[in-house]
């Protein structure tokens, strides 16, 4: 693999004047871009980004290798690049990886001159930039596509139910409850509990809720706060409770659980905005689901959502600075981001753009709304991916304990939380 | 008088001396870039802190010394309470595969050893596991071992063992369904290396017992168990070592973050390395493990061979 990427980025020069439409500095330059999977299949964003890459290098001259990679091998593809040296010229990342990613060092900051290069700060949404990096320090990656997390129903079900969408997490609990009967196979939520992802995005989520940070003002983890067991136990709860079907818990970031609400076996689904490619694949009618923003309890703080999302980043060491530069300026405007943003579910980046991933204009509305005054980063510090899979690891093991024995009470939420913690110490 | 020949006999035995040295120079080349210097690197990574700041530049990485070690040696502390934990765990998964896979692979050998129609066959089904690709077969039980549309469920409740609704991958019960798995790929490794062990034994020996009165189990006992000895000193040794190294079954069926119960010693260290980014730590891990496996291998080689060259 380092010798194929050593020979794909070694394939470029500085600058030449080759490609017949090229323009300016960067023609005739061949850049290795890693994308990171975003439609059902590789295949499906091949096709997507292939046609948007000509025209790139049609403007430019400059010629882009796609590599798309999956998310199970992502990170480490991009671990292994970091520390050979010998990665692709420009990549997609997960946004919560970027402070961490940004510690190695491996990727070209955004100075106030590589910002101006790609547009300006300002064209970004700014919910969405702060995503880049650590809090004072240059970004070292800017978005590419925003995602939030949204409450999904079933239009249908609650109207049988005669129940109006939740405000509160309390409603939605007694929701969840009238709408479950196990008899039939038709649950509350779906969820995803085997997923360390989703099980940390909630443990954050509904920890913001209820006021609690997982890292303290000097960033160290702060994971045993009353605050974090609480949103930790509103999360748990809904297995608990048994609201979701107890299979769930071995669901992970699969099409499971999308496809039991899609399917009617699930009323209520907290997802990313993405999930509309899943559910319309499943054959559920845009008009058949509304989406409101995930309701926070009486009296607590009004977070939906953390700022999730793809960004893009730029190894250190290319030779092709310049046309770098142009690909992450040509793939964050407003132009491909119209076109981007449909066959990838995604909210725009660019700032003042509407969003256009669903024609379900009150979705659209929704989702944006979230983005712009209830959504929050991830903790921006550079041990945050150990926060994912620790705090993540820790809330599915508290998930399998609800589904299959007594559920965990407040002090084993702490003592798992406490652990998550403890083995941030040597990374830390 | 010419030096000629005497300079062609000289040049023919260096060339002769030589030899040996060229043919397996090749091999020595490749197992060092393979194996000794990774190896190498390894060990020297364990005294620093390869954490994610330096993996982009290692040379920079600070030097640690033994703190990685007493990190992991700490029982004391949750880090190295889980690390003992992982290798408690590791310990009774490999007790539990090697012994049921020798059992089983030395039953069905000594079945299967003997003349009958359909030996063929069933010399073949058995191999099945073995011939399978790793990932598929893992892969294949994973579906099985699922709660509501696996096969395992599935049959039980037919069976009106269980009401259909375990959890196989979650909680304890994903520590046997690994052990499940991990036999069901292994034993006929077993088969197989028993069998041939068999084929070496020669018929004269069990006519001559059975005329002086031996039975099936004296015959076993006394005959079988003992000519096998060699065929059992490798293949233990060799079963014992895959098994505690194992890795795919656990990753396959669980990912890179297994249920406690099945947090074996390979993704164990796995997880410090690539999801806790912390290289140092893991491959002090590693180089535990490596000495802890050295030491047995010595030890279990030092007293079977003993007990072989007496014998």
């Amino acid at each position: 693999m380092l010798a194929g990427t050593a020979a794909c980025s070694g394939s470029s020069g500085s600058s030449g004047s080759g490609g017949s439409g090229g323009t300016g500095k960067g023609s005739g330059v061949t850049l290795t871009y890693w994308a990171s999977n975003q439609a059902s299949s590789i295949d499906g964003d091949k096709k997507v980004l292939g046609p948007e890459l000509k025209k790139f290098e049609q403007q430019t001259g400059i010629k882009v290798n796609l590599q798309v990679i999956g998310w199970p091998d992502l990170l480490n593809k991009i671990l292994a690049a970091t520390s050979s040296g010998k990665g692709p010229d420009v990549l997609n990342i997960g946004n919560t990886w970027a402070p961490s990613l940004q510690a190695t060092g491996a990727f070209l900051p955004f100075d106030s001159s590589a910002l101006t290069a790609i547009g300006g700060k300002s064209k970004f949404v700014p919910a969405s930039f702060a995503t880049g990096g650590v809090a004072g320090k240059d970004p070292t990656s800017v978005p590419l596509y925003s995602l939030v997390y949204g409450l999904y129903y079933n239009k249908k079900m609650f109207a049988d139910a005669g129940l109006k969408p939740p405000t509160t997490w309390e409603e939605l609990q007694t929701d969840a409850k009238k709408l479950t009967d196990p008899s039939k196979g038709t649950y509350g939520m779906a969820m995803e509990g085997g997923s360390y992802t989703e099980s940390v995005h909630f443990a954050f989520i509904f920890g913001q809720q209820q006021g609690a940070d997982p890292f303290d003002s000097s960033g160290k983890p702060d994971f045993t706060s009353p605050g974090m067991v609480a949103g930790v136990k509103q999360y748990v709860d809904l297995m608990s409770d048994k609201v979701v079907n107890p299979s769930s818990v071995q669901y992970k970031n699969g099409p499971e659980a999308p496809g039991d609400f899609a399917k009617g076996k699930a009323a209520m689904l907290m997802s990313q905005n993405n999930a509309d490619n899943t559910l319309v694949a499943d054959g559920m009618k845009t008009s058949a689901y509304g989406v409101v923003a995930i309701p926070a309890p009486t009296g607590k703080k009004d977070i939906a959502s953390f700022v999730a999302g793809i960004n893009m980043s730029i190894f250190k060491n290319t030779k092709n600075k310049d046309a770098a530069l142009k690909f992450v300026k040509f793939m964050t405007s407003e132009a491909e981001q119209k076109i981007l943003d449909v066959p990838f579910a995604a909210l725009p980046v660019v700032a003042g753009m509407t969003p256009n991933f669903t024609t379900n204009a009150d979705e659209a509305k929704a989702f944006q709304g979230i983005l712009a005054t209830r959504a929050v980063p991830l903790p921006l510090v550079a041990n945050e991916s150990q926060f994912e899979t620790n705090v993540g690891n820790a809330v599915n093991q508290l998930i399998a304990q609800a589904a299959t024995g007594t559920p965990p009470t407040d002090s084993d939420i702490k003592a798992a939380l406490q652990q998550a913690q403890d083995k941030m110490t040597p990374a830390g | 008088m010419s030096s000629g020949p005497h300079v062609k006999r000289a040049g023919g035995r260096s060339t002769r001396r030589l030899t040996p040295y060229l043919l397996i120079a090749p091999a020595i080349v490749l197992e060092l870039l393979i194996h000794i210097v990774p190896m190498l690197v390894g060990v020297w990574m364990s005294f620093v802190g390869l954490t994610q700041s330096y993996i982009a530049n290692w040379s920079t990485a600070p030097w640690e010394g033994l703190s990685s070690y007493r990190l992991a040696l700490d029982f004391s502390s949750p880090i190295g309470n889980s690390f003992l934990h992982s290798f408690e765990v590791t310990c009774l998964y490999t007790v539990l595969v090697v012994g049921i896979s020798w059992t089983f692979g030395m039953s069905a050998a000594l079945v299967l050893h003997r003349n009958f129609t359909g030996r063929g066959f069933f010399r073949t089904l058995f191999l099945v596991p073995y011939a399978m690709p790793i990932y598929a077969g893992i892969m294949t039980w994973s579906f099985m071992l699922q709660r509501d549309n696996g096969l395992v469920n599935h049959v039980l409740k037919s069976l009106g063992v269980t009401n259909g609704e375990s959890f196989w991958l979650i909680g304890s019960n994903a520590f046997w369904s690994m052990v499940v798995v991990a036999i069901w790929r292994s034993w006929p490794f077993a088969f197989l290396m028993l069998l041939a062990g068999l084929q070496n034994i020669p018929d004269d020996v069990y006519d001559a017992a059975a005329v002086d009165g031996a039975g099936v189990w004296k015959q076993i006992r006394y005959i079988t168990l003992p000519a096998l000895r060699p065929v059992n000193l490798v293949m233990i040794l060799m079963l014992f070592l895959w098994t505690f190294n194992d890795f795919n079954t656990p990753f396959v069926l669980f990912g890179a973050q297994p249920p406690k119960s099945a947090d074996i010693i390979s993704v164990h260290i796995y997880g410090a390395s690539f999801v806790n980014w912390d290289f140092g730590f893991g491959s002090a891990m590693s180089v535990i493990l490596l000495v802890f496996l050295l030491v047995v291998t010595g030890l279990y080689l030092l007293i079977f061979n003993r007990r072989s060259t007496r014998a």
